[in-house]
């Protein structure tokens, strides 16, 4: 078992469910279901096969495991995975969450399934090859890859306005990922090569970090999405189909901040240190604009989509305190909010099938008629928030914790988007849940069926168990951030003994 | 001479006499049996394409021929062969679809067969005289071919606007050339590098030669300013045509431009790298913003081969061994995502038999056609350099050796442009999958469909066999320095 190669296997299973599903048709019901049941069976094993990546990991060891490299381009690009404590959660949390997505979308998608749940199938492994990468353009390649299947995702089978939403999606990230691109080059041409973990070691100059981080920066900032580079978000989420906005919230929003902790932290610590006051004003002001935008929506998945980006203000605040507290809660909190979002939209996505809209005007009433699923939205209305014993609050507070240590005043506005949180997230409960019964369509609804149950019961089970006890996380990732940090350090120091020395 | 060198010179250029030899039996064969000889002296030129191919592939020769003017080097071979693939995949395409443009006449492929034994001089050339023979060897059956539908006003005003235009950058070539060799004394590549590295080599005089040169060149490989023609050409020369313009010539041209700049002025780095730089940029700005308001497929594809011939020029604007490398490999990928989606474009007739080319003539295709949609969106997601299809190393590679040569606004006006130029791209898809279909297509014919099958495969399946192919693209880039 030691010898497998674990990792390549995560990655490409679901490609093997692709080809099965290129031999089959769709256009029965009976076909269509046969589509699902594949794309669910798949889905599922490479959630299993991923718990092997879990099992397998030594959290005790900082480096990168489980790594496997084989010839691949040539000039020194080759084939190289493998995990550390900072990346190997998010590939479990990207194996996790895709089975809801075939789930939500059984009767959700109708027309072209094949075709969708290919897309589908196709970005689970851009997903999980974006996390597991350790060389700069096999990493460049997945994370651009992955705009392909989302666009297609939100372009043929998304709402009303899905052309333009689609269109600005993909020019958008496309136009910041470029600057990476233009990054990644320099950087071979400085260091000789795009070995991650070579990359590692090797310092850049202080000019040329500057130069670097600001072109990664502009990458991330896009992906996160930090404000103002968040526009995209809201079109993107909004047209999107159910599973298209979970995996768009869940995962590929935690690109940017995932390369935050693996590039721009470690390989220019110099250029962080100089711009970390940038990234924590911004992140501020996410917070606030986000949440107070987030109050004025009367859309629901627009409503979600802001307070995403207000959570994520908080893993970008806690990345650049640069201490334990504050990274820890920044992991901690890309992982919860990736179960929490995509969460609350597939409960989005539940009501939505019946009425086909998302207007929150629209809605009333729910909890007459659909008890259970006023309980399990409450729940996860309430994780949103960052009531403690779910687990928002542990990343959350975290990354106060860590941010009070590096700046007072930072730490004091961000602590106001918990209020806020607070405040559009049970007025949004109120207002679909309570009140009166008075309308007829949605006293007709029904409660939540068996296929729901599936749904939303693990997920509740995830959200409240890490919560409770968040020591599995910190278990395995301990290592590797001790380990970032120090580096960090010892490079700020390096530099500022350097400094005076040279005066 | 004596015979050993002829017969040295006879076996280095042994491909280029099964071309020469080949087109004056075809010739023959088309007169001998008549009018309706068309398909049977395509497919015999397609036998002598092969040939010549296999014969390059298996029994490779180097050295200098013919009193140096002629040059076999792994370059050469690696670039003929792809001229070779260009010329073979356009023929093999216009044979189902000869009648109506009148491509059924046999003049047609043994055209083609002069014209790609033009190709390969210039590939292969190492004098001025050399390149200027095979250049307008090339040229002259070009201008024939373009306007070989004689019944159709398009056709006829893209030869002779072609014609026209050609001349004219021949006359600029020509005039180049008179220059270099009246300051330098030498029309063989090899013995001008060695006047320039000599002390006072470079004179003004020899900066305007360089500059018509390049201006000649520029012509050929459509880059601007030079670019006027191509939009019209593509659009009005039958669609089978403009495949083949778009494929081997673009390629021979381009392997003639790397070999004179580096083979020839490398000396003059700095002067020629700024000329090449400033196309680069023109090129690659003019083809993403003009391709966006075109609805002519082939129109766009015209502006779309502008903008990657800019690309192509900043692999070369590096003027490094790893620069004429990303070239070789970009010409690589170019040849193949452009004979795919020019088998589409031929492939795009209703079943009522109307030919349309129109982008919203598409509008629908993946459901009615999904397997074209399929290739036609893997291709225009390389051409835009999205990965991980294989235009988007094609672009990596030429990238990388502009940015070790410390380009790096190049590097960076360059990928800014590819995002703008992705949005054409996208449109199509946009088209093609998100939008309303409007008519069912014909099913295509098989030779298309293996065609473009073929090409969309390759954009697909490069990520896994693009080691070998980049080595050995490095191996021949190096027999040049």
């Amino acid at each position: 078992m030691t010898d497998w190669p674990i990792l390549s296997t995560v990655i490409f299973l679901p490609m093997v469910g692709v080809l099965l599903l290129l031999f089959m048709r769709d256009d029965t019901a009976h076909g269509r279901q046969n589509v699902m049941i594949i794309s669910l069976v798949t889905t599922v094993l490479t959630f299993l096969v991923s718990l092997f990546v879990w099992a397998g990991f030594d959290g005790n060891n900082p480096d990168f495991q489980l790594v496997e490299q084989y010839y691949w381009l040539g000039r020194g690009i080759t084939y190289h995975v493998g995990v550390d404590g900072i990346s190997m959660l998010f590939v479990v949390l990207a194996a996790f969450l895709m089975p809801f997505g075939v789930l939500t979308s059984w009767n959700a998608i109708t027309m072209r399934v094949k075709e969708y749940m290919i897309a589908f199938l196709v970005l689970e492994t851009l997903i999980v090859g974006v996390f597991a990468s350790l060389d700069l353009v096999l990493f460049y390649v997945f994370f651009e890859a992955s705009l392909i299947p989302m666009f297609l995702i939100i372009g043929v089978w998304g709402g009303p306005r899905r052309i333009y939403a689609s269109l600005k999606f993909f020019l958008y990230t496309l136009l910041g990922s470029i600057f990476m691109l233009v990054g990644i080059l320099v950087m071979y041409s400085e260091a000789g090569t795009t070995s991650i973990p070579e990359l590692l070691k090797h310092s850049f100059s202080p000019e040329m970090q500057t130069w670097l981080w600001l072109a990664f920066f502009v990458s991330f900032a896009v992906k996160v999405p930090m404000w103002p580079f968040h526009t995209w978000l809201p079109d993107a989420h909004v047209e999107a189909p159910t599973a298209g906005s979970v995996d768009l919230a869940a995962l590929l929003l935690k690109f940017g901040g995932y390369g935050f902790l693996r590039f721009s932290l470690p390989m220019f610590p110099l250029a962080s240190e100089r711009f970390a006051p940038l990234i924590l004003v911004l992140s501020v002001i996410a917070i606030i604009y986000a949440s107070l935008v987030a109050l004025m929506q009367s859309d629901i998945k627009k409503m979600i989509a802001y307070s995403s980006v207000a959570h994520m203000g908080y893993v970008t605040m806690g990345i650049y305190a640069v201490n334990q507290q504050g990274i820890h809660g920044a992991i901690f909190q890309m992982l919860s909010h990736g179960v929490i979002s995509g969460a609350l939209f597939l409960c989005v996505g539940i009501v939505y099938e019946r009425t086909h809209t998302r207007e929150i005007s629209q809605y009333g009433g729910l909890v007459n008629n659909m008890p259970r699923y006023a309980t399990a939205f409450m729940i996860f209305t309430m994780a949103n928030v960052g009531l403690p014993g779910t687990s928002a609050f542990v990343g959350e507070f975290l990354a106060t914790i860590g941010i009070f240590q590096v700046s007072i005043w930072t730490g004091v506005f961000a602590t106001t988007g918990v209020v806020l949180s607070a405040a559009y997230m049970l007025w949004l409960y109120r207002r679909m849940i309570f009140g009166p019964a008075d309308k007829p369509k949605m006293m007709a609804l029904t409660d939540i069926t068996m296929r729901e149950h599936f749904i939303v019961w693990p997920l509740i089970a995830v959200t409240i168990f890490f919560g409770i006890y968040p020591s599995p996380v910190f278990d395995v990732s301990t290592a590797s951030v001790d380990q970032l940090i120090n580096n960090f350090q010892a490079a700020v120091h390096a530099a500022a003994s350097a400094n005076p020395a040279a005066k | 001479m004596n015979s050993d060198l002829f017969l040295t010179s006879l076996h280095l250029s042994f491909p280029e006499l099964i071309l020469a030899v080949g087109a004056l039996i075809l010739l023959m064969v088309g007169v001998f049996s008549g009018e309706r000889s068309g398909k049977l002296v395509s497919v015999l030129a397609m036998i002598v394409f092969a040939i010549a191919f296999f014969w390059l592939l298996f029994i490779p020769a180097q050295g200098l021929g013919w009193g140096g003017v002629y040059k076999a080097d792994g370059f050469a071979r690696f670039m003929k062969l792809l001229a070779l693939f260009g010329s073979f995949v356009a023929l093999f395409m216009s044979i189902g679809h000869a009648k109506e443009n009148q491509l059924d006449k046999f003049e047609f492929p043994v055209l083609v067969v002069l014209s790609t034994l033009g190709i390969m001089v210039m590939i292969s050339a190492n004098d001025l005289i050399s390149l200027y023979l095979g250049l307008e060897l090339q040229s002259l059956s070009i201008y024939v071919i373009a306007a070989i539908n004689r019944d159709s006003l398009k056709s006829t005003e893209a030869g002779l606007k072609y014609f026209v235009l050609g001349a004219l950058s021949s006359g600029m070539l020509l005039y180049g050339m008179s220059l270099v060799y009246g300051f330098t004394g030498h029309t063989n590549f090899a013995d001008i590098a060695q006047a320039l590295s000599a002390d006072g080599g470079r004179s003004l005089g020899l900066i305007f030669g360089l500059v018509f040169i390049l201006a000649g060149l520029a012509f050929k490989i459509s880059a601007v300013p030079f670019h006027m023609w191509t939009p019209d050409v593509y659009e009005g020369a039958p669609t089978a045509v403009t495949a083949f313009l778009a494929s081997a010539p673009k390629v021979a041209a381009m392997s003639m431009l790397v070999r004179v700049v580096i083979t020839a002025f490398l000396p003059l780095l700095i002067d020629w790298q700024q000329i090449i730089v400033f196309i680069a940029i023109a090129s690659m700005l003019l083809g993403s913003f003009a391709a966006i308001g075109q609805h002519n497929i082939k129109r766009l594809m015209a502006y779309s081969s502008i903008g990657n011939m800019g690309y192509v020029l900043v692999g070369l604007s590096a003027g490094t061994p790893a620069g004429v490398s990303g070239v070789m490999l970009y010409m690589l990928i170019y040849v193949i995502m452009t004979l795919g989606s020019f088998a589409v474009i031929m492939s795009m007739r209703r079943q009522d038999g109307t030919v349309v080319e129109e982008i919203d003539d598409l509008a629908g295709m993946s459901t009615t056609s999904p397997f074209m949609a399929m290739v036609l969106t893997a291709t225009m997601f390389s051409l835009a350099g999205i990965p991980p299809l294989a235009g988007f190393f094609a672009k990596y590679f030429v990238f990388m050796a502009a940015v070790d040569a410390k380009l790096y606004a190049l590097a960076v006006i360059g990928f800014l442009t590819s995002v703008i130029g992705c949005y054409y791209y996208l449109r199509i898809v946009k088209v093609m999958w998100f939008d309303k279909p409007v008519g069912q297509f014909a099913e295509p014919s098989g030779s298309l469909k293996l065609v473009f099958g073929l090409s969309g495969l390759f954009m697909i399946v490069y990520i896994f066999v693009g080691g070998p192919i980049g080595g050995a693209v490095d191996l021949a880039a190096a027999t040049l320095f």
